[in-house]
């Protein structure tokens, strides 16, 4: 898996994909509220339009997309998002974790602002699984070279 | 009796996926088709979830204009489908640790069929 | 060795068909899981469920309700695992001498 796949089609048929799957993954985290899907789904997605290039272009190539230093802080971002919205509800002065604390401007009525907190929530878990699977991708296909 | 397959199939077609997968963990000597056959018990502990909180004529949880949410029969529950979605992503990322448990053996004991692991470790 | 491992599979299918035969049918809609209130007359989840997410948080799909908002701090737990199972990953997998 470090090298690149013997066949040309199979790169050219990848880098005409790759963008359009990882449109749709961010269409279906932010449509989560309408129809079925949300945080997880859109994440497996993002992940596998990423996994689609390192797959069939080898290690070299794929460094132009995302780099393999990059997905273990953003994994960490991720988390960190969901714990911050848990944490900035206590600094206001509710329990952990509470959306109709959260500081948003324009005055909105509670059932708003829990809509606006689950929207929060669902980017951060979206980052997280994505960074998370391209991370144990990354560490097997290195893995397997050392004795 | 009719009534009774009618209500009944459903549970014994999950036990027959239970059972394809536990064929695979015990009789298999390789220790990657062991961990394929743990994913397939999986999935038929996930199908049997979800077809417990099915009533007949309704539909998806997600609200519609045309059917008011005050009459019950009309939207499926939620709560399993909920549950199994973290059941889901609990089980790819266990599937993760096993494989790279399995990479590490491999780089240890060059073979990865169980008879000969068992002698090695002897 | 190899009839004790087949004795083990049959006894356990015929062990898990004889449980499925008490289970209630399936898509009923006098359940004991999707009636109003409980045998100890006490609200039922479901239901509750059902009929209280949109006046709540405005958001038409019950699921991301109930897992975003109702029950939160169970998906903090997933996320934990998720992220400690790409750790152990990180973990596992690290030499120092290459081939």
């Amino acid at each position: 898996m470090r090298t690149q796949f013997e066949s040309p089609i199979v790169l050219l048929g990848s880098r005409l994909l790759s963008p359009y799957i990882m449109l749709f993954g961010i269409y279906v985290i932010f449509h989560g509220h309408y129809s079925p899907g949300g945080g997880f789904q859109g994440g497996a997605l993002l992940a596998s339009s990423v996994i689609l290039i390192r797959l069939s272009g080898g290690r070299i190539v794929s460094r132009l997309q995302v780099r393999e230093f990059f997905t273990t802080p953003l994994a960490a971002i991720g988390v960190i998002v969901y714990f911050g919205t848990g944490i900035v509800s206590i600094l206001f002065g509710s329990y952990f974790l509470d959306y109709e604390a959260l500081p948003f401007p324009g005055g909105l009525d509670p059932a708003a602002l829990r809509y606006y907190g689950i929207l929060v929530i669902e980017i951060g878990i979206g980052i997280a699984v994505m960074a998370i699977l391209v991370m144990i991708y990354d560490h097997m296909a290195r893995g397997e070279d050392y004795v | 009796m009719y009534d009774f397959l009618l209500g009944h199939y459903s549970y014994w077609l999950t036990i027959i996926l239970l059972c394809i997968g536990l064929y695979g963990i015990i009789f298999k000597k390789n220790l990657v088709k062991k961990t394929i056959g743990l994913t397939i018990l999986q999935a038929s502990v996930v199908l049997y979830w979800v077809s417990l909180g099915s009533k007949w004529g309704a539909t998806v949880p997600v609200l519609d204009p045309a059917y008011p949410a005050s009459d019950v029969a009309n939207y499926l529950n939620p709560l399993p489908h909920t549950l199994m979605l973290t059941a889901i992503v609990v089980g790819v990322a266990t599937l993760g640790v096993a494989f790279a448990l399995l990479i590490a053996t491999y780089n240890r004991y060059k073979t990865l069929d169980e008879d000969e692991i068992l002698e090695q470790i002897q | 060795m190899k009839y004790l491992k087949i004795f083990i599979l049959v006894a356990f299918a015929g062990l898990l068909i004889y449980g499925s035969l008490d289970l209630p049918y399936r898509g009923d809609a006098d359940n004991l899981m999707h009636s109003q209130r409980s045998i100890t007359d006490t609200v039922v989840a479901g239901n509750y469920f059902i009929q209280e997410a949109y006046n709540d948080a405005n958001t038409p799909n019950m699921v991301t309700v109930v897992l975003g908002d109702y029950r939160s701090i169970d998906t903090l737990g997933e996320q934990v695992v998720v992220f400690t199972a790409g750790l152990i990953c990180l973990l596992i997998l690290r030499r120092y001498r290459p081939i």
